[in-house]
């Protein structure tokens, strides 16, 4: 697999394009392919009129109804085992769990049913589910809601676990998940929505062609050509990989941006072929720093040839500690700007 | 000691006491409130200004905290939710501390650490947490502490009544009967988990029929009334504290406020008769005919109350942040 050369506020530009933020982009690739498949049911808490506390739902109860657009109760073991009961008996379940934090009252459910069945039966169940669920921090909503742990469910074998950055990306993602028959964890950062109360990037808003279309999974994109160093993230991480490329390129630093886009798959031939060409590497994680993506992205190089390397690469990354509610405890070990750039100019250095 | 008399009407004392625990959460829930919202700027961002983050205010459900916590001793267990103020409160917690933690300052409970659904406060064995129905196991290991060295301490473990759906719920109060632990299981029941409404989240009624599932006793009070949940929770925390095992309390209370600051509430049909139900001008009113509060004694507590509370949100406001070089710091017991 190759990247794919996607800069988000370009992307897709069509004749029918809009400007649309990144929860309206998800909402419509599900309305959309509700329209064309009657299998697909929407589950989860407050989906139906509130519409989705971080607006991944809004309007669709409106449109659908109560019989495919359902609110639960807090029962997570409960509902999302009801939508892998319901995928093996042929609809295509998209599950809210609201908070990825939350995952604590139902991990059996995900990892030990959804995830492994197809590979229990020996291939001859399929569990067509897409769990989606919001991630992230940076809003001082303390240790238990404003974690990404995408590298914890990227470890468990089974799950495919899709992390958009931007609108475009966010809809061809979200069509693309519904249409596989495996399970796929998609996880969407508060940061990346363009919700009205948060503070956002102005990525968090961009062009999204009103028809349907997909963004396959497992593909990463290149987010910004550059050619001294590879800077490889994923989610909201981007939108600040970006703007600290943006702002170093005056001092004569090209950075080239890797989207991910997908942990499993990981597009680990996109990240070899980036690296190939600057020979160094900074690796940006709003997850926590050990046993995760960002040692994997570093091994996806070392393991093939630890030569690429110019320099020893770079991890900023949450330092294995919960995250803290008071700002700037928690803005010390998020991922931020100023991290990234001590990053990109160290490793320049090194 | 806590003794027969507790369970049966309060006397004027009590009852003087249970108005002023429930003005004092008011006071403070409405000096949150109006910090929470004073610098949201430029435009309403969540992570903004003094207060950042999610808030949850107990605004309504003063009397299940007042009436159960009047009880409690300090070395008594509370386990609350992501709502945790009023119980905080009532069971004593240092407020000036919790204001500090709420404001994200070094003096805080947690230093800064935990924010507003994360207080711990161990010299009244206080604790709450943000995931729903989280808080009933712990309790049941703090009880079980107490009965284990030999003393009559309780536990009361709190949760919404969106919250008696979850596993941990069910499996704490089989737990809980089946070992005779000294835990008293509150139900808050105001109507609403979020956005949905208790008839679309729950199979039963009335979660303290759920109570004879698991071989104990259950009670549903079914007015927002102080009084009558101090009744209740007399019997119950009795029940516990001499051996005779666990109690499940429904109250059927009032969510005045919104779920979380900036909720608009469009879901919400009764929006309009809300704030006509709020419980302490009621219970104001009965205390004055009762002849127990007079005018100035009402306008004293009321006065007392916004003056603690200014204290404390000065104490806060006045306490340094935390340092951004320690922010790595107690991850681990000895290691910092
Ligand atoms: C396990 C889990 N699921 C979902 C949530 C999100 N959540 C926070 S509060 C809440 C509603 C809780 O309702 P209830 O228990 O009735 O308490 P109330 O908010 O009404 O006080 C939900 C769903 C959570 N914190 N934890």
């Amino acid at each position: 697999m190759t990247a794919t050369l996607n800069p988000p506020s370009t992307a897709g530009a069509t004749a029918t394009s809009r400007r649309l933020t990144t929860a309206k982009a998800i909402v419509e690739a599900i309305g959309q392919e509700m329209e064309t498949a009657p299998s697909v049911i929407l589950l989860g808490e407050d989906v139906g009129a509130y519409g989705g506390i971080f607006s991944s739902t809004t309007g669709l109860l409106e449109k659908f109804g109560p019989t495919r657009v359902l609110d639960t109760p807090i029962s997570e073991t409960a509902f999302i085992g009801l939508a892998t009961g319901a995928a093996v008996e042929g609809l295509r379940p998209i599950v809210e769990l609201m908070f990825v934090d939350f995952m604590g009252v139902c991990l059996d459910q995900i990892y030990n049913h959804l995830a492994k069945i197809h590979f229990e039966s020996g291939g001859n169940v399929s569990v067509p589910v897409v769990l989606t669920t919001a991630v992230g921090g940076g809003y001082s909503d303390g240790a238990q809601h404003s974690q990404c742990l995408w590298g914890t469910f990227a470890h468990l074998p089974g799950l495919k676990v899709v992390v958009p950055s931007n609108p475009y990306d966010a809809k061809g993602l979200m069509t693309a998940a519904i249409r596989d028959d495996n399970p796929v964890v998609y996880m969407f950062h508060k940061g990346v929505m363009g919700l009205p109360w948060m503070a956002k990037n102005r990525r968090s808003t961009g062009e999204v062609p009103a028809e349907s279309y997909q963004v396959e999974i497992g593909r990463a994109s290149v987010a910004r050509r550059g050619t001294d160093v590879t800077v490889v993230t994923v989610s909201l991480s981007v939108h600040h990989a970006l703007d600290v490329a943006e702002q170093l390129e005056s001092d004569g630093i090209s950075a080239e941006v890797i989207d991910l886009r997908s942990l499993v798959p990981l597009d680990r031939a996109a990240i070899r072929e980036s690296v190939a060409r600057t020979g160094r590497l900074v690796v940006v994680d709003e997850d926590y720093l050990s046993f995760g993506m960002s040692a994997e992205v570093i091994a996806s190089v070392v393991e093939h040839d630890p030569r690429m390397l110019t320099r020893a690469p770079i991890r900023v990354a949450v330092p294995d500690v919960p995250i803290p509610y008071a700002r700037e405890l928690e803005y010390a070990v998020l991922p931020t700007r100023a991290r990234i750039e001590a990053a990109i100019r160290g490793v320049m250095q090194g | 000691m806590t003794d027969r008399n507790d369970s049966a009407a309060p006397g004027p004392d009590v009852r003087r006491e249970l108005y002023r625990t429930m003005v004092l959460i008011r006071s403070f829930e409405e000096a949150i409130l109006a910090d929470y919202h004073a610098d949201k700027k430029p435009a309403w961002d969540i992570g903004a200004g003094l207060i950042p983050g999610e808030m949850h205010l107990s605004a309504g459900q003063e009397p299940v905290a007042a009436g159960v916590c009047a009880h409690l001793r300090a070395d008594d267990a509370v386990t609350a939710t992501h709502r945790p103020h009023h119980f905080a409160l009532a069971h004593g917690v240092d407020i000036d501390r919790m204001a500090a933690e709420i404001y994200g300052r070094e003096t805080g409970l947690g230093r800064g650490r935990g924010g507003h659904m994360h207080l711990f406060d161990p010299a009244t064995h206080f604790s709450c947490s943000g995931i729903i129905a989280e808080g009933y196991p712990p309790a049941l290991g703090q009880a079980f502490a107490f009965k284990h060295r030999g003393g009559d301490g309780v536990a009361v473990a709190v949760t919404g009544e969106g919250a008696a759906n979850q596993g941990a719920f069910h499996e704490s109060l089989n737990l809980a009967a089946l070992w005779q632990l000294p835990v008293v299981f509150v139900v808050e029941d105001n109507d609403w988990g979020i956005s949905v409404p208790r008839s679309a989240s729950t199979a039963v009624p009335d979660n303290s029929v759920r109570a004879a599932a698991y071989g104990m006793p259950g009670i549903r009070v079914e007015e927002n009334a102080v009084e009558g949940v101090y009744s209740a929770a007399g019997e119950a925390v009795e029940r516990a504290r001499f051996g005779g095992g666990p109690t499940l309390i429904e109250v059927h209370t009032l969510r005045l406020w919104g779920h979380f600051e900036g909720d608009a509430q469009g879901y919400r049909p009764e929006l309009a008769d809300v704030p006509g139900r709020d419980p302490i001008p009621a219970y104001e009113a009965s205390l004055r005919a009762d002849g127990v509060l007079d005018e100035d004694e009402i306008s004293r507590i009321r006065t007392e109350a916004a003056a603690r509370v200014e204290r404390a949100v000065q104490f806060a406001k006045d306490s340094p942040h935390p340092d951004p070089a320690q922010a790595r710091e107690y991850v681990f017991a000895g290691a910092s």
